[in-house]
């Protein structure tokens, strides 16, 4: 079994006690022999991840690649994660995966809004379009990428749709026009107010308190059990 | 922040020889003057509505005579904003947008997201719910190779092959239909098993199906197999390594046609795939003609999957959902207990939470690897999922495929990555 992450919902993280995971050793024997470009590791649902300085994230992903324990030859994914109240505020991720060793790993790495990325095209050809993807989504600029253009947006779309402050429903809209015999651009019009409800329960976890109710105290009535669990067997 | 208004639609030809009115950039009669000919290439545009572009794809070929000197394919035009539509609703709400994502396979799409949730949350599926999950992909892949594979023959020219598939088709659309009430878009595969219990009508029928199925595949292989302007078009056409497939991250099919025996249901194995017998196609040549085998022996593959996936089922009675805070309660036990009725209504409202955490989840979708990044924040919505799409990573390659080939290939190298707009796009 030594050679999975295996990715199966019925076992998590707490598989029987083994003395050492291998995931776990290799995220040790990375950390030790990228000579610091790789800060840390750790292991979450049996999945590997290490953290990087963006920095040096094109010396730790063809170390990752060359490394005859890693031989993370594919790349599977590069996207990016937007923590808007962070001072760095996005998360580069990428995903390797070796298909001689069967493993795979997650690399992480934090970019505040004004870095530049290093492009890790020159080592995987096939990062080329992710990279496009993430300037498309989050606006983050790759340096050294041979052709950093929009992918998925319209042409002349403005913006980048995947950071948490972009609305929903953007900014235009567009119909074809019976007079002018063409498609327009219109800025969006809402019929109605854009209704976000809250569903977040005030019956588990959270300290609801209501405004002006001195009787509940400091009594958090989110510490009531969940009414939902006990059910009847059938 | 407000875009552009310009309104302007016209096709867009910039870089296209169309860009200046259709005119050649026009240098007047140097030529003649100066006795010399300037010779550049042509660039076409070829889509975004083309019939063999599968979908809504914009390529900008650069020919140098016939052959094509460089490629760039232009996606985006069926970009729905699945990821961010995905961060605005619950987990469960964004479930029927996976259906939409690559829609010749969808119950593949939902199982990923089921999987993925399932592995934050701790869920084990029960084992009828997981052999129906793996009876319903192998489905699934038939459905995405009987479309790939015979409107890939329509692409270089033979007409019969996707008449004969297309009813195989309807046929397994009706097992969807009866199994979720959808043909196409089923939302079938919820987090915790699948939405209902399958009858053992319908369980026969399949059976039935799949004594029948191999007869077809048979029909199929007897006209295209040899035919000889079918190799003529496909056998070392688009010729793929063990080193493209790490430099483009390629997977599934495309992967095992340069000869690496790497199929997820097998090197790791989710649901219950380790428990069936099955053969994974390999190719030799890695060209268009290999992947056109390895997806008519897959095809066989699952039938034999689907065929022992029943005879599990028929033995293997039970519930076919966790029940538990992801699932709805039963309708009799909803009449009877007022917090089972509680629970239906919170779930279906508020949804479920899932635990903060992060997981890369993947299956071998029919098209290669399928996979999801979710990042949980504890809420009832996901705050971040991205869509690994195989098709994504595999259109990424074709510059490089069809370099050196006649514009002619362009349409049968299409065919041959199975690209479906819904997965690139998303």
């Amino acid at each position: 079994m030594a050679e999975n992450p295996i990715p199966e919902a019925a076992i998590p993280a707490q598989v029987p006690e083994v003395p050492v995971d291998p995931l776990d050793a290799l995220g040790a024997l990375i950390v030790e022999r990228s000579k610091g470009a790789v800060l840390r590791h750790y292991v979450a649902n049996g999945e590997l991840t290490v953290e990087a300085a963006i920095g040096s994230i094109v010396e730790v992903v063809a170390f990752l690649r060359a490394d005859s324990a890693c031989q993370f030859s594919c790349l599977i994914d590069i996207t990016a994660v937007d923590w808007p109240g962070r001072a760095k505020r996005f998360d580069m991720v990428y995903h390797f995966l070796s298909m001689y060793q069967n493993r795979r790993i997650r690399v992480k790495a934090q970019v505040s809004e004004d870095e530049m990325v290093p492009s890790v095209t020159s080592v995987y050809p096939g990062a080329n379009w992710f990279e496009r993807e993430v300037f498309d989504m989050y606006g983050i600029v790759f340096s050294g990428h041979p052709d950093l253009r929009r992918i998925l947006t319209d042409y002349g779309f403005r913006g980048h749709p995947l950071r948490k402050d972009f609305p929903l429903t953007g900014h235009n809209e567009v119909r074809y026009d019976e007079v002018q015999k063409r498609v327009v651009y219109e800025p969006v019009r809402l019929t109605q107010e854009w209704r976000a409800f809250d569903f977040l329960s005030p019956w588990e976890g959270g300290a609801y308190r209501l405004p002006g109710d001195e009787k509940a105290g400091g009594r958090d009535l989110g510490a009531a059990p969940t009414t939902t669990q006990t059910r009847s067997p059938s | 922040m407000d875009g552009d208004l310009k309104g302007d639609l016209r096709p867009n030809l910039r870089g296209t020889d169309l860009e200046h009115g259709g005119e050649v950039q026009d240098r007047g009669f140097e030529d003649v003057l100066t006795g010399e000919q300037k010779i550049r290439n042509f660039n076409i545009n070829f889509g975004p509505q083309h019939p063999a572009a599968h979908g809504v794809l914009r390529l900008i070929l650069e020919l140098d005579g016939e052959i094509v000197e460089r490629c760039d394919p232009h996606i985006g035009l069926l970009h729905r904003g699945t990821e961010k539509f995905l961060e605005h609703k619950t987990y469960l709400q964004g479930l029927p947008y996976w259906d939409r994502l690559d829609y010749c396979s969808p119950m593949s799409m939902e199982h990923v997201w089921c999987l993925a949730i399932e592995k934050l949350t701790g869920v084990a599926v029960p084992r009828r719910a997981s052999l129906i999950r793996v009876l319903y992909s192998e489905i699934t892949r038939v459905l995405n190779h009987l479309l790939n594979v015979t409107t890939w023959a329509m692409d270089v020219g033979a007409l019969t092959p996707p008449l004969w598939g297309f009813e195989e088709r309807e046929k397994l659309f009706m097992f969807y239909e009866r199994a979720s009430g959808a043909r196409m878009h089923a939302a079938y595969f919820r987090p915790g098993g699948v939405h209902q219990d399958l009858p053992p009508q319908l369980l026969d029928d399949i059976d039935a199906w799949a004594d029948h199925f191999p007869q077809v595949l048979d029909d199929i292989d007897e006209l295209l197999t040899e035919n000889r302007i079918f190799k003529q078009r496909n056998v070392d056409i688009a010729i793929i390594t063990e080193k493209d497939v790490q430099d483009w991250g390629l997977s599934g099919p495309i992967a095992r046609s340069a000869g690496l025996p790497w199929d997820l249901r097998r090197s790791q194995p989710y649901e219950c795939y380790d428990e069936f017998d099955f053969q994974i196609p390999v190719g030799k040549n890695g060209d268009n003609y290999d992947r056109y085998l390895i997806r008519m022996s897959e095809m066989r593959e699952s039938t034999k999957i689907i065929r022992q996936a029943i005879a599990k089922l028929r033995v293997e009675t039970g519930d076919v959902l966790a029940r538990g805070k992801l699932t709805p309660p039963k309708r009799g036990e909803m009449k009877t207990s007022m917090e089972a009725l509680i629970h239906h209504f919170k779930m279906y409202t508020e949804g479920f939470h899932v635990p903060a955490g992060e997981t890369y989840t993947a299956i071998e979708a029919p098209k290669g690897e399928f996979g999801v990044y979710l990042v949980a924040d504890g809420t009832n919505k996901p705050y971040r999922a991205k869509i690994r799409a195989a098709d994504y990573a595999h259109l990424q390659a074709m510059d490089h495929l069809v370099k050196g080939h006649m514009l002619a290939d362009v349409s049968a190298v299409i065919a041959t990555l199975d690209i479906v707009f819904g997965s690139i796009d998303r």
